[in-house]
């Protein structure tokens, strides 16, 4: 009996030791042990890409109806040798000016070149101060939540050498957001 | 109301004739309207300037009343891409992926594999946030100099989608003044993510994309 009793302590003592080490971890603030106690989430397995995106409007407006899936599964490394030459048959489509020996956007890119950069969608991003998609300065050092990004892009797009060419059709007169952005994290305004 | 309704008519109408146009918003048949749908990316210099933010929006033109029941899906990886070497191959990655109302980062950490297919960096900087639920004030958290957000938010993007998928369908010669924003009064589902720019690079200019994954 008493051999029994001292068993019994030695399992008290074992897992009240046990309960204390899971309380310890339980109030432990580390998110590695939180997620142990809580069943540590799967992530295991393969992930395959289905849509992708850098500068806004480029698989809407540049690739063919039937290329688009296509498009969003090419990485970006090779799309300019796959989508280039579609780019700039659509291009000046249309706009057809650019059709013209010689015809250039305000950047001074001829229909080769501008679709030459576009086809490999990717944002370029500066690390060294303003960024934005074009502010009258400085041009494709990112993407702020204010560019008008789409009077941009039309702009070049139907705008000329000096943004003065199609006016009915290089500014969609949207120029601002719906509701104020935030001026710190996270940035973009509460929901409706 | 009613405005929003005829705009939401228009839209549709728009779709259906696929002559849309959005900043990636239901740009292509396999993912046109899915969970997997991208709609925004964007890449800007923090309030901080010694930090650079992505944000990454998915499954556009979410009206108020189905905002509440929006959700990530847990089997997309949202994944951010950073070339910091000028050949438009991934350097570094931040991945985003929910689980259980919480939205996990994984990163910046350089990939185990470039490409279309991924699989989830595990052994990199975890870091997670709740999600926020429609109509809460916003989770925030932090980590090792990052910041983190998933949820709900107005949709950013601005445009006169209507008018220009007339002009493009042939029965409008040009836009309006003043224009009429197709996206006013829609939400998103966003990924808001801060990191120290001193995590992706030095200087010069990176080169940045997101992408959605599915699992297999």
């Amino acid at each position: 009996m008493k051999i029994l009793k001292q068993m019994h302590n030695i399992k008290l003592i074992i897992s009240s030791f046990m309960m204390l080490a899971l309380v310890m971890s339980c109030t432990n603030t580390d998110d590695d042990d939180i997620i142990i106690i809580d069943n540590e989430p799967d992530f295991s397995g393969t992930y395959a890409q289905e849509d992708q995106m850098g500068r806004p409007a480029v698989n809407t407006v540049f690739v063919s109806s039937s290329s688009k899936d296509m498009f969003n599964v090419t990485i970006p490394s090779e799309q300019n040798a796959a989508f280039q030459t579609m780019f700039q048959t659509n291009l000046e489509g249309l706009s057809p000016a650019y059709a013209n020996p010689g015809d250039e956007n305000a950047l001074g890119l001829d229909s080769a070149a501008f679709t030459g950069l576009l086809a490999t969608d990717v944002l370029n991003v500066s690390l060294d101060g303003t960024t934005t998609f074009y502010d009258g300065t400085n041009v494709l050092t990112g993407r702020a939540l204010a560019d008008d990004v789409i009077t941009v892009e039309l702009l070049l797009i139907f705008g000329g050498e000096d943004f003065s060419e199609n006016p009915g059709l290089s500014n969609d007169n949207v120029d601002a957001n719906d509701k104020p952005f935030l001026t710190s994290f996270p940035y973009l305004a509460s929901p409706w | 109301m009613k405005n929003n309704k005829t705009i939401f008519g228009i839209a549709l109408l728009a779709i259906v004739g696929s002559v849309m146009i959005a900043a990636d918003h239901i740009d292509a048949p396999a993912v046109q309207g899915g969970t997997s749908d991208i709609t925004d990316f964007y890449a800007f210099q923090g309030t901080n300037a010694d930090n650079m933010v992505f944000v990454a929006n998915v499954q556009g033109l979410l009206s108020p009343s189905t905002t509440a029941e929006a959700m990530f899906d847990e089997n997309v990886l949202v994944e951010f891409n950073i070339d910091n070497t000028g050949d438009n191959v991934e350097d570094l990655v931040i991945q985003a992926i929910a689980r259980d109302g919480k939205m996990y980062f994984f990163g910046p950490t350089v990939p185990s594999a470039t490409g279309l297919n991924s699989t989830i960096e595990t052994n990199a900087t975890v870091s997670e946030v709740d999600i926020t639920s429609y109509g809460d004030s916003e989770f925030v958290t932090t980590n090792e100099g990052m910041r983190f957000f998933a949820g709900p938010r107005d949709d950013p993007f601005f445009m006169d989608f209507a008018q220009y998928s007339a002009i493009i369908g042939g029965t409008a010669t040009s836009f309006n003044n003043p224009g009429s924003d197709t996206f006013a009064g829609t939400n998103v589902m966003s990924i808001v993510v801060e990191v120290p720019k001193a995590m992706i690079g030095t200087s010069g200019t990176i080169n940045t994309w997101v992408e959605s994954k599915t699992k297999q």
